[in-house]
């Protein structure tokens, strides 16, 4: 009995402080307040047939924000207890253990938890829109890999109390993270996580590849596709070649551990740096997975706001294509100091500096469409504006680090960790804040409110430069990162201080974000028009939010910037008058993609902690979901005609 | 680019005879599309476990090594099997094309069966191995073999409970665009799984026993 | 130091907000990748200086056209009727600004080669401080957790948690590993390079002067990683023979015990010295 009680206490962590009992506390809490809600409401069935069983890329879509922002939430509060650890030299607020896992769980989830969703989100609310069809080309799949993504982020924040967290820093190289030297379910967690995610993630880039290839409007040639689309297109292939490497490496990493195999182990033949070379071979397209879409958000807005097409359309494709291809030839620069010689370092640094001419040709195209216009700062058109000079100094210290001798010296300093958090703050946060602001209204019917939106900015702006502008110095001090803590007499001390303010200050600026949401939702201006920024792109010609179906007639494009032309030759997106509507052919909803993710939930827990009864039940459940598909004929069917009519006379639009 | 824009959930068009069976709906097509892209990104798969394998071959940490192991006449029947399974399927889908259900129906079934002999004689080899210590957990070496090699069985054994589901539905429905498409799409994975063991035949197989 | 860095390092100062006075910065010993001791540091060194400013240039030059730009074309209430051309692109600009970004990353790349094959061979040394130690010395590095580990092979002399060097010769440091990756780095004498299991890659390093200079692990290892320091003594030739007979004549032999409590997981109170490499 007392063994058991040992066990339980070990497992559930209670014997690992105050922290994890506040964690439990403030879990349990919630939890019961979400299922009391719910019951109290009587929400329960609302909630099963409009979100949890739907297949509509808006509601996903909504779904992968909702998400993302909890888990910027989650990944900021690590961020601020690792900031509260180093600001004065000698603090031990945190032990060597946790801060340990306290870092792995930042970058982990900052990555894949929170800036894929946030992108993917991105991609369901606006692709189809703006291509002129009525979903994705596989709903089915789109909500397995919804669901797939969310139970891996459950299970992730699951080891912060059950089990044990990683430890291995978010990159997670062997053999640290081998049973001998890390044993315990906490590495588990980030491999079978992570695995779960990136499966969601491969069908992902299929399905949008698909999508934009084959169901664009009539008339909608590649050409004429808005840029967030292009940048969607690329960024799938990306997905495509690049995800089923982190497969393979995190399984085999699992095999080791799991199975006592010798990949990546010091003796029997393990070989380590396969698998730092397998890890950046997704690892740094990976990084452009990230950051094109949010070059093609920044395109949407900088255009719409100039109130100006977008400058050099040709050059801004073609750049992306390069950035493209580029970003699977440049991943050894992750690890010049792991001695491949001079020969393949000067390779791999030269075609990292080569990254830069198409970026730099992206910036210039950005300028010169704000050039000539009539530039409007709201507050979507502000983070756009802020992108531009925060993601130049994080790109040309990239330029910096990609010089392999003066890399021996960054490596892993703090002067990298600024680099890499201006490039993802400056480039992909921001561009996820001005997607926010931009199609807010277009995905709920109500405008987030410009005053608290200029609040947020220039808060989260100045919290982030007083943040990372100062690490720079710190890693030419010789301050590496994964550090716990630092003696005094580095002069180190003051400047993390400083960086800590910015990092508390980028929490203000998080709350105000908060703060503006709840607060439209109350009493924001409601968009009745559908187009609240006089914009270009065929999202903003449906209602706001676009009915199920999105077009009641799939309309014929004619150019570029389609809604535009539209509107400057007075023509209706249901098309000339009288043209009837004929019944919409739609996907059902299926309560399947969420049962078949909890029984991944369910072997995923297996393969941690090794209890293989559960991961047989668990892939055996999943084996049986996907045969139930297979024989399942009657999955769509027809919005008739009179409901239709209804849908578009409420919005004013026959 | 044709009027896809009706695909998934538009209209359905009137009958082209000359586009084959499982082409007939919009929506057949897109599917087909998207498991070429899908096989795309699982060749990448098979590449890294093929690049890990090569790199891994010479660290035996003082086990067997591949030429010690390797089994001619097993590895010689898996790939006989295997490849005509791959032709098996091929006249399967010749009869798909002209509407011949039962005929269609039996390659499948021999097809599977060519499958079911090669995973057979691998997990034969497999246990073999075991019994004589050439276990996963030996060395690098066998680590990388049994994973590449075991990916592969495994792809093989889904690709036979999935042919098993289309023939059940061959069975109950006869060839409509929908089975039809369906079971075009697990004759594409099987003929793909095909062209990965060529590879796995000469890179490890043939190789192993040289080099 | 050289007066060109001095001018450069008191331009990060000023880039760098005035906090950098407020911590003392001016003091070489903490800015040590910008106070470079050895050859080494200081090619590295001259490199991060040249990118920096070519991308100082980019980042003014960029900055110029953005303030102009967001000025200039801002909406404004008395603009209102303004309605901006439908601009396509414009090939003579957009040519301009492949071409220079071009010209700049060939003009970073030519450097960058050249350093980085530099950087392979051993750096050039004096001929004075050459007949004293010889040629060059060869030091194994291994990495345990969480200590450093040096082999003089020569010398027969181990050390743990820091190092001597003479001053003025370059020093071969082969680093490997125990068990997880970490990098060996010496900021004032050079970049880092990692120390693998399995694996043995060479680092040149050497020192100008006589001095202590600090190193550390730069690539996280487990819960002791950031306690990973060991300092590297440079001392003049003459002193450095000294002190290798000196420890051959009176440190202790490795024992087995001493060689465990090594390789134990675990930080050491303090550095240690054998006359021995191999356990007796």
């Amino acid at each position: 009995m007392n063994g058991v009680v040992n066990w339980a206490v070990h497992f559930f962590m209670l014997d690992e402080g105050p922290l994890i009992w506040l964690s439990d506390f403030l879990i349990g809490c919630a939890t019961i307040g979400i299922i009391v809600a719910l019951t109290y409401f009587k929400l329960w069935k609302w909630l099963w047939d409009n979100w949890l069983t739907t297949v509509d890329h808006k509601k996903i879509g909504i779904m992968y924000l909702i998400a993302a922002v909890l888990m910027l939430f989650r990944g900021g509060t690590d961020g601020l207890l690792m900031r509260a650890q180093l600001s004065w030299p000698n603090l031990h607020f945190l032990t060597a253990d946790h801060y340990d896992q306290i870092f792995t769980t930042h970058g982990t989830i900052m990555i894949l938890f929170m800036a894929m969703p946030a992108i993917i989100g991105f991609f369901n609310v606006a692709v189809p829109l703006q291509i002129g069809c009525r979903d994705v080309a596989f709903p089915y799949l789109n909500a397995i890999s919804f669901w797939l993504f969310f139970s891996a982020a459950l299970l992730f924040n699951l080891s912060f109390v059950v089990g044990g967290s990683p430890d291995g820093g978010w990159t997670s190289y062997p053999p640290y993270v081998e049973n001998f030297f890390d044993p315990g379910p906490g590495e588990n967690y980030f491999l079978v996580a992570l695995q779960i995610t990136g499966i969601g993630t491969i069908a992902t880039g299929v399905n949008f590849l698909i999508t934009i290839l084959r169901m664009r409007a009539p008339g909608m040639t590649m050409m004429r596709l808005p840029m967030f689309t292009w940048s969607v297109f690329i960024t799938s292939i990306i997905i495509v070649f690049a995800f089923p490497v982190l497969t393979v490496a995190l399984a085999l990493l699992l095999i080791d551990r799991d199975f006592g195999s010798h990949f990546f182990t010091v003796t029997g033949g393990g070989m380590p740096m396969q698998y730092i070379n397998l890890f950046w071979i997704w690892g740094h397209p990976e990084v452009y997975i990230v950051i094109l879409p949010a070059f093609g958000i920044l395109s949407e807005v900088v255009s719409t706001f100039s109130h100006k097409r977008l400058f050099g359309y040709s050059a801004m494709v073609v750049s992306m294509i390069a950035i493209a291809i580029l970003s699977f030839v440049v991943w050894v620069h992750h690890f010049f100091t792991m001695g491949a010689g001079p020969g393949v370092n000067s390779f791999f640094g030269v075609s990292t500096m080569a990254i830069a001419i198409p970026t730099g040709v992206k910036v210039f195209n950005w300028l010169f469409t704000m050039h000539k216009g009539r530039v409007e700062f709201t507050s979507a058109m502000l983070w756009a504006v802020g992108f531009i000079p925060n993601f130049l100094i994080g790109g040309l210290t990239g330029v910096m680090l990609a010089v392999p001798p003066a890399d021996y010296q960054y490596h892993n300093s703090y002067f990298l960790i600024a680099h890499f958090h201006y490039t993802l703050i400056g480039g992909t946060v921001f561009g996820v804040f001005a997607g926010i602001y931009y199609w807010w209204p277009k995905m709920f019917g109500v405008l987030l409110d410009e005053k608290l939106g200029r609040w947020h900015f220039w808060t989260f702006m100045i919290g982030f430069n007083i943040c990372f502008f100062p690490q720079f110095f710190l890693g030419f001090m010789g301050m590496q990162r994964r550090m716990y803590t630092y003696p005094a007499g580095y002069g180190w001390g003051i400047i993390n201080l400083i960086s800590t303010v910015g990092a508390v200050l980028m929490g203000v600026g998080f709350l105000i974000f908060v703060w503006n949401v709840l607060w439209s939702a109350r009493f924001g201006q409601r968009d009745t028009t559908g187009d609240p920024w006089d914009g270009r792109s065929l999202e903003w010609a449906t209602t706001s939010p676009a009915p199920e179906y999105n077009f009641a007639i799939i309309p014929t494009i004619k150019g570029r910037d389609a809604w535009w032309l539209m509107k400057k030759t007075g023509e209706s997106i249901n098309g000339p008058k009288g043209v009837p509507f004929r019944p919409i052919h739609m996907p059902n909803n299926s309560g399947r993609p969420i049962i078949m993710s909890l029984f991944f939930f369910i072997a995923g827990g297996g393969f941690i902690f090794q209890w293989w009864v559960l991961a047989i039940i668990g892939l055996l459940g999943v084996l049986v979901t996907m045969a139930q598909r297979s024989f399942e004929y009657h999955d769509h069917h027809y919005i008739p005609v009179e409901e239709i009519e209804r849908t578009e006379a409420a919005a004013g639009r026959l | 680019m044709s009027n896809a824009h009706t695909a998934v959930h538009g209209d359905h068009h009137p009958v082209d005879p000359s586009i084959p069976v499982e082409y007939h709906e919009e929506e057949n097509s897109l599917r087909i599309a998207g498991f070429w892209v899908f096989l795309g990104s699982d060749l990448v798969l098979f590449s890294c476990l093929f690049a890990t394998y090569v790199v891994m071959h010479g660290r035996v940490a003082g086990g067997p090594t591949s030429q010690q192991l390797f089994d001619v006449t097993g590895f010689t029947i898996e790939t006989i099997a295997l490849l005509f399974s791959s032709f098996t399927c091929g006249l399967a889908t010749y009869e798909m094309r002209r509407g011949n259900r039962n005929a269609m129906v039996t390659w499948l079934f021999i097809t599977v069966a060519l499958g079911l002999v090669f995973l057979g004689f691998e997990i034969d080899e497999f246990v073999h191995n075991v019994s004589i210590g050439a276990t996963m957990q030996r060395s690098g070496f066998l680590s990388a073999f049994f994973t590449l090699v075991g990916t592969h069985g495994c792809h093989v054994t889904m690709g036979t409970l999935w042919m098993l589901s289309v023939i059940i539905q061959l069975i109950r429905y006869g060839i409509t665009p929908i089975t039809a498409r369906k079971a075009f799409i697990v004759s594409i994975y099987w003929h793909f799984l095909d062209a990965v063991w060529i590879f796995i035949f000469t890179v490890v197989y043939l190789t192993g026993k040289v080099v | 130091m050289k007066p060109s860095g001095r001018r450069v390092r008191s331009l990060f100062f000023i880039v760098g907000l005035s906090m950098l006075a407020l911590a003392g910065c001016d003091d070489p010993k903490y800015m040590p990748v910008l106070s470079p001791q050895g050859p080494v540091a200081r090619s590295e060194y001259y490199l991060i200086l040249y990118s920096f400013i070519v991308m100082l240039l980019v980042v003014l030059g960029v900055f110029v056209i953005y303030f102009y730009v967001i000025t200039k074309y801002r909406a404004r209430p008395e603009n209102k009727d303004y309605v901006p051309p439908e601009i396509e692109g414009n090939t003579k600009w957009e040519t301009i600004w492949t071409v220079i970004p071009i010209i700049i990353v060939i003009a970073l790349a030519i450097p960058t080669v050249a350093v980085t094959y530099k950087l392979v061979k051993p750096p050039k040394v004096e001929a004075a401080t050459t007949a004293a130690v010889g040629k060059s010395l060869t030091i194994d590095v291994i990495s345990e957790q969480w200590k450093w580990v040096f082999k003089y092979p020569e010398q027969n002399i181990e050390t743990v948690n820091y190092v001597n060097i003479p001053a003025g010769v370059p020093v071969n440091f082969e680093l490997t590993a125990s068990g997880p990756i970490n990098a060996f780095w010496v900021p004032a004498l050079g970049g880092m390079e990692y120390a693998m299991p399995g694996m043995n890659l060479k680092l040149w390093l050497e020192a100008d002067h006589p001095g202590t200079y600090q190193g550390r692990s730069g690539q996280y290892s487990g819960r002791g990683f950031a306690h990973m320091t060991f300092n590297v003594n440079a001392q003049s030739p003459a002193d450095f023979a000294k002190w290798v007979q000196t420890t051959q004549r009176t440190a202790p032999k490795l024992t087995q015990q001493a060689q465990d409590q090594i390789q134990k997981p675990g930080l050491l109170n303090k550095p240690l010295t054998f006359s021995s490499t191999e356990p007796q």
